[in-house]
């Protein structure tokens, strides 16, 4: 092989960059910026941020999954999230009595987006949300997302996380739908076998 | 509420420590004089410089003081600790789930070999074994993060060198495509939180391996463009041969793993001897360096990145259906019967080891991280001194520190 | 590699006077370690890097580990005489078990590509007899970790080049990985506090008590 000429590299170089150059002219793939806030990437499916507690039906307060049984605030690995127990049993917008959380507060300042409170409750009543432009001015108090601001409807999850939300409703609905054969069973009247 | 926030303590100014010369280990001994002209006059004390913390080339809140005879640099002592946030404390009282999401956060860039090397350690600890599927997503996502953790590197390298941005902006073009898919899987970009004890957190979202086929198929087109860009450049040739050479019996000596090890010629790569998480089914070359010169470092993050591509793409052909979890494995009130474990993975920076010490607790006794970049850095003394201090630059860049891993 | 058995003998041949134990491990898939007695640990090490069939020449990992003093409650079934009829009671006698820092060494083979052997180094107690062998002479590579292992345990090495700290300043004062270390009472207000940090929070912040 002949030995290569002085500079014959760095002028390879420049071709290089002359052809993505020129390239980011012509194709599409060699244009990758996006101009934020003008135009804005489209968030994939399984994007989280931070957490976000679902209702069903219209009252939020009501229907309102979460039982306070307190594991995500125990699993939660930076300790973010704060419930206290509400006394008093309500019933939710199944009839079922439930504790209800008095006091839900997450504080996304400390939140890591790690998702394990989401793994982790039984109730699939947290989940996490995709809004990422929450800039505030206030350090403290803007920050700390309380009941009444993390209270979203499911027709939000099913919104922007369609799969999983496809996922749990069919769960939860395959639930009610057993529990209330078993209720419809026990309220019948005994069929035969009594006794003699 | 009123809020009073502390005031922080002001500490003296710290000036260079009183730092005495190593002696009598082997390790170069110098002392600080001034130099004397022939007739005795005094012709010019030798300068400290305190590279960083705040420094854009030191690669996050790294700080070196350097000791220069004119441009040759005498003496270089690195000092860290800046992102000291005591990981293993931490560790210490957080249950072994609720660490993972901190194992994200020691080397940043690569968030999955790190989660993967804590939950290898764990799965060792209470006997759990993730089935092939998971094990074929672990190799994938691992050879995936160490692709965009070489083009950063070397983007990373040359922007040190002045190149103003160029590479770094095309690595960091394949970078964003490779985050696309970690996003697509797990959830987010950087901070993955993927794995768990016996396997991994969630399945692949449908069309997540065609895509994933996608990138690998495009990689070489960019390694290609990077190759033509700078392997034959002759600045970069004259700027890194020759400069910061390593020798194979101090490399080993100094406990360096990754990368650096095997650009000084020792053939040691942990997915071979150790053969954890299916790789012995997957045949790939470990390139070796001859010089261990920082253009061997370059050259070996390249070549490996070929060798990966090889590896994600008959795993991404291969891969079996099935569970993604062991059955065995518990999400909470795990607790792992007392007894100690050492495992460790190749990461893209070298060797990543997890000990932990279980006292049968939810919480470990002692959670220890071995962290590849902070032992790589033991040697940068020896191979900055007599370098201009530009080199100096440039040979920390092809150490690839994240200060994450460093300070933990 | 050899079992722990037979590296135990072969040091115990070469390095005259060394007193060498295996640690046992409940784990069934870590391995079980040696722990080496100060004074020749610095000749084992050189031993172990030496030997042919061993050539350890690469200490992956070097960290310490705080073993706090611990009472250990040990229950026994003694016949005792009581009032003439000999009886079977349960006696229970305490140990103390008195605590001590440790130094462990992750020892690997790069040519002979085997490993781990587990070394161990012990001090005498955790206030006063706290220094060990620096084993930085025989493998580098521990130069840095022990000098983490002394800016975070307080473990001294003797013969080490550059004892000093590390990654906490110099001017620092205590061992942050130590079991009985105490936070300095720098409470900075915090919306959602939990457990110990409740209680920091009520006595900086008395009026709030708990949202």
């Amino acid at each position: 092989m002949s030995a290569p000429l002085p500079g014959q590299g760095i002028i390879k170089g420049l071709a290089e960059t002359a052809r993505n150059f020129v390239g980011s002219y012509l194709k599409e793939d060699r244009l990758v910026t996006v101009q934020y806030p003008e135009e804005r990437v489209p968030q994939k499916e399984a994007a989280r941020n931070f957490p976000f507690l679902v209702y069903d039906g219209d009252d939020w307060q009501k229907g309102l999954r979460c039982v306070a049984c307190l594991i995500c605030e125990k699993e939660c690995p930076p300790q973010c999230i704060y419930i206290v127990k509400d006394t008093a049993r309500k019933p939710d917008y199944t009839g079922k009595l439930q504790f209800q959380p008095k006091v839900f507060d997450i504080d996304t300042s400390v939140c890591m987006s790690c998702q394990i409170c989401v793994e982790v409750c039984p109730f699939d009543a947290i989940k996490m949300d995709v809004e990422y432009e929450l800039s505030t001015g206030d350090r403290f108090g803007s920050l700390l997302m309380r009941k009444a601001q993390l209270a979203k409807p499911n027709e939000y999850y099913r919104q922007i996380h369609p799969t999983e939300a496809a996922e749990v409703d069919a769960r939860l609905g395959a639930e009610k739908s057993r529990a209330e054969a078993k209720a419809k069973a026990a309220a019948s009247p005994k069929s035969a076998g009594c006794g003699v | 509420m009123s809020l009073t926030l502390r005031k922080p303590e002001l500490h003296d100014s710290a000036s260079l420590p009183d730092i005495p010369a190593p002696e009598g280990s082997g390790m170069p001994t110098y002392t600080i004089r001034s130099k004397r002209r022939a007739d005795g006059a005094d012709a010019g004390a030798l300068l400290e410089v305190s590279m960083g913390p705040q420094h854009p080339s030191t690669h996050g809140v790294f700080r070196m003081d350097v000791v220069l005879d004119g441009e040759r640099v005498v003496k270089l002592k690195p000092v860290f600790g800046y992102l000291h946030r005591n990981h293993e404390k931490i560790g210490e009282s957080t249950t072994y789930l609720g660490s993972m999401p901190y194992t994200d956060r020691l080397d940043y860039f690569c968030s999955l070999t790190n989660n993967w090397a804590y939950a290898l350690a764990v799965e060792k600890l209470a006997g759990l074994q993730p089935p092939p599927r998971a094990e074929y997503i672990r190799i994938i996502t691992a050879e995936l993060t160490r692709l965009q953790n070489h083009a950063s590197l070397v983007g990373f390298l040359l922007q040190d060198m002045g190149a103003m941005g160029t590479p770094l902006m095309y690595a960091f073009r394949e970078r964003e495509r490779i985050l696309d898919l970690f996003e697509s899987l797990t959830g987010a970009r950087m901070m993955c939180n993927y794995m768990r004890f016996g396997g991994c957190r969630c399945d692949l979202p449908p069309g997540w391996l065609e895509q994933a086929s996608q990138v690998v198929n495009d990689f070489p087109r960019f390694l290609d463009e990077l190759e033509a860009l700078l392997s034959e450049n002759e600045i970069l040739l004259s700027r890194t041969q020759g400069v910061g050479v390593l020798s194979r019996e101090l490399a080993v000596n100094a406990s360096i793993t990754g990368p650096m090890l095997r650009a000084s010629g020792v053939n040691y790569d942990i997915r071979k001897v150790d053969k954890y998480g299916l790789y012995d089914r997957f045949a790939f070359r470990v390139p070796l360096g001859e010089h261990g010169d920082v253009y061997d470092r370059y050259m070996i993050r390249i070549l490996e990145m070929r060798e990966s591509l090889k590896i994600l793409q008959s795993a991404l052909q291969d891969i079996p259906e099935g569970p993604i979890m062991d059955p065995k494995a518990k999400l909470r009130g795990f607790r792992p019967k007392p007894g100690e474990v050492y495992g460790r993975i190749e990461a893209p920076k070298g060797e990543l080891g997890f000990y932990l010490i279980s006292d049968g607790s939810p919480q470990p006794y002692r959670y220890r991280v071995r962290p590849p970049s902070f032992i790589n850095l033991t040697i940068l003394e020896d191979m900055c001194l007599g370098h201009h201090v530009a080199d100096v630059v440039i040979i920390l860049g092809s150490v690839d520190i994240v200060m994450g891993e460093v300070d933990r | 590699m050899e079992t722990l058995d037979q590296i135990k003998a072969r040091i115990e041949a070469a390095v005259t006077a060394a007193s060498v134990q295996i640690v046992p491990n409940a784990n069934p898939e870590g391995q079980s370690s040696l722990l080496v007695d100060n004074p020749h640990a610095l000749a084992t090490a050189r031993f172990l890097r030496e030997d042919a069939a061993l050539r350890l020449d690469y200490a992956s990992n070097v960290n310490g580990v705080d073993w706090l003093d611990a009472v250990i409650q040990e229950k026994r079934k003694v016949k005792q005489v009581i009032e003439g009829v000999e009886r079977e009671i349960e006696q229970t006698t305490e140990l103390k078990k008195p605590g001590y820092l440790e130094a462990v060494y992750h020892l690997y083979s790069m040519e002979l590509k085997h490993g781990p052997l587990i070394l161990r180094l012990r001090t005498g107690n955790r206030t006063d007899n706290t220094r060990v062998p620096s084993l930085t002479p025989v493998w580098r590579g521990a130069e840095f970790q022990e000098r983490e292992a002394y800016d975070l345990y307080g473990i001294v090495f003797d013969g080490h080049p550059d004892l000093r700290r590390i990654l906490m300043w110099d001017e620092f004062k205590d061992f942050p990985m130590r079991k009985d270390y105490a936070e300095p009472d720098d409470y900075e207000y915090e919306p959602t506090p939990h457990d110990e940090l409740l209680e920091k929070a009520r006595r900086h912040y008395p009026a709030e008590g708990g949202a």
